[in-house]
């Protein structure tokens, strides 16, 4: 057997990679100021990905490509879109940093974060367990480098703590995937669900290798009990790459959960569903009551985050299109809110890093009332209050919970999107109705302000407009296989 | 001829030995060879599931595995001399700027 040379679907990855290297000649052999070029090569590079991304919306070839190693069904297309939107803005704010601090800029930001966005391109196309493995390995080694490049104290420690927990982490993931080797004698994820389809005797390989999958994807995605890393790794990174990662990872982790599960594990759906369940449940009330107690802007958004992530498990309860659906719509929701509202943080003092306690927010209606009023937008998002695209995608997962039968699990989750709305109305609170205390000053720097454009436009047109995009994502969550 | 369940036995007695590591060291350097240990066996499972099949893959996996885990300890140092230069320790009880 010759294999299936067909690379066409695997050129948004080739095409990053080439930038990346581009990217690192150019920083080993360059003299001078160099983000201008560095910031030129890796936006090309985005773009391009992106044209070759969108052209495979239509792809008419086989299920996966490269002897069964990549999938190109539309799933992979529209979580690579939001990837490299999350990357491209991530770049604008990364530029941004240097700009303020050119003695702490380091060239190789841009490579890092292409190397990165390489990794989760392929971990939401990979349909081989080797592929998904070395995905999440080139994503995450990339991204712990990210974390400690400012060489700050604050940074080094978060790069350490992200490495150990996330090193621990796959591990986990990775004993999961032998154990699946050995309960179907294959890695490809549609091969496993063939096996795994009508077999009813000795299941207890595979379910060992669902609860460690789980626990391995559930550290990347920051569920709880598995989030203790998230919020000293969000605080503790730059704001630039906790805004990119932030989305980017949460969209990359959750899109290889939904191949795994919903495709390699879908004969297994009554043992993990339960389980999914569970994780949903404790992210959501942990997440939203831990960011009640929180003085760091940073911090609250990552525990923000954690109960996003039960909200996103939430939808997989129901193991379907719809839940897929409902899924994908959140991701991409949350990727505009999140990378927004990192975003402001990063430019509402021009003092950056030092200042992302609350007292920073004081009074920023009267410093800079367009940074307030976008803050405020993501902030309402975040709660999920209509008319913004937070509260679409949390209907979504909340209809495809009590779809499936989890309506304890939908009950819980709009309690406790009711408690977390307190987080976020006491940031609107402080920035509207305080007067200020300190005279601080927002930055008013171009490039972070257009990526805070981007985030407001999609979380608003979601918001007004959701069926704009619900087509799209209902063809995307039919898996084909 | 071994037989299977007593290698796999082998291989959840180290990869327990590796979580036990990570859990009960506070030496970076130490935590980073536990998780070592742990990769490890996840080899010695793919080795004998691969046997057992009489199948190629698992093979080429564990090969997979040990360059990642090579590039994984070299990040890995990297970000423990990082921490070593700022703080002159490598306790990760001492890692506690960040804490809630």
């Amino acid at each position: 057997m010759t294999p299936d040379l067909d690379l066409v679907p695997f050129v948004p990855e080739l095409v990053l990679v080439a930038a990346a290297i581009v990217g690192l000649l150019y920083e080993a052999l360059a003299r001078g100021p160099r983000y201008p070029v560095h910031l030129a090569v890796a936006l090309a590079g985005i773009v391009v990905a992106s044209g070759a991304t969108l052209a495979l919306w239509r792809y008419g070839g086989d299920p996966t490509v490269l002897a069964g190693a990549i999938a190109t069904d539309r799933l992979a297309v529209l979580a690579r879109l939001t990837v490299l939107g999350a990357a491209f803005c991530g770049l604008l704010l990364g530029t941004h940093a240097i700009e303020r601090d050119p003695a702490a800029a380091r060239g190789e930001f841009f490579p890092l974060l292409l190397f990165a966005t390489t990794g989760m391109t392929l971990i939401v196309a990979a349909a081989d367990l080797i592929v998904v493995f070395l995905a999440l390995e080139v994503l995450s080694l990339s991204l712990y480098v990210l974390t400690g490049l400012p060489g700050r104290r604050a940074a080094s420690e978060a790069s350490l703590k992200y490495f150990l927990l996330g090193a621990f982490s796959s591990a986990f993931f990775l004993y999961g995937v032998a154990m699946v080797y050995g309960a179907t004698g294959t890695t490809r994820i549609p091969e496993i669900a063939n096996a795994l389809v009508g077999r009813t005797g000795e299941q207890g390989l595979a379910l060992l290798a669902a609860a460690l999958l789980l626990i391995g994807l559930g550290f990347k995605v920051s569920a709880a009990p598995f989030h203790m890393w998230t919020p000293d790794v969000y605080q503790g990174a730059p704001t630039s790459v906790t805004a990119f990662m932030s989305a980017a990872t949460k969209v990359a982790a959750f899109a290889a959960l939904i191949r795994v599960f919903d495709v390699g594990l879908q004969a297994l759906r009554w043992d993990w569903t339960p389980l999914v369940a569970a994780l949903a449940a404790v992210s959501v009330v942990l997440g939203s009551v831990l960011a009640i107690a929180q003085a760091d802007v940073k911090r609250m958004l990552a525990y923000s985050s954690v109960a996003h992530a039960g909200f996103i498990l939430t939808g997989l309860t129901a193991s379907n299109a719809d839940g897929i659906g409902a899924s994908l719509f959140y991701l991409i929701a949350y990727s505009a809110m999140t990378i927004g509202s990192f975003a402001v943080v990063g430019v509402t003092t021009t003092r950056g890093e030092d200042r992302t306690d609350l007292d920073a927010y004081r009074g920023l209606y009267r410093r800079d009332p367009h940074l307030a009023a976008a803050m405020a937008l993501f902030l309402v998002s975040l709660a999920g209050v209509p008319p913004t695209a937070g509260f679409i995608a949390k209907v979504g997962v909340f209809g495809a919970a009590i779809g499936a039968g989890y309506v304890w699990l939908a009950l819980l989750g709009v309690l406790a999107s009711v408690a977390a709305a307190y987080v976020y109305l006491r940031v609107i609170v402080l920035m509207f109705m305080v007067e200020p205390e300190e005279a601080l000053v927002s930055d008013p720097a171009p490039l972070p302000r257009i990526a805070i454009a981007i985030g407001a436009a999609i979380v608003l047109v979601l918001g007004l407009f959701p069926g704009l995009v619900t087509d799209l994502v209902r063809s995307a969550a039919v898996l084909r296989w | 001829m071994v037989r299977l369940p007593l290698v796999l036995l082998f291989s959840a007695v180290l990869f327990s030995a590796g979580v036990y590591g990570v859990l009960a060291r506070r030496n970076a350097v130490m935590v980073l060879m536990a998780i070592e240990l742990m990769l490890n066996a996840v080899n010695v499972n793919l080795v004998a599931f691969a046997t057992a099949l009489r199948d190629v893959v698992g093979q080429v996996f564990a090969l997979f595995v040990i360059a990642v885990a090579a590039a994984e300890v070299g990040i890995g140092l990297a970000i423990v001399i990082l921490l070593y230069r700022t703080r002159e320790s490598i306790n990760v009880d001492e890692v506690n700027l960040l804490r809630w």
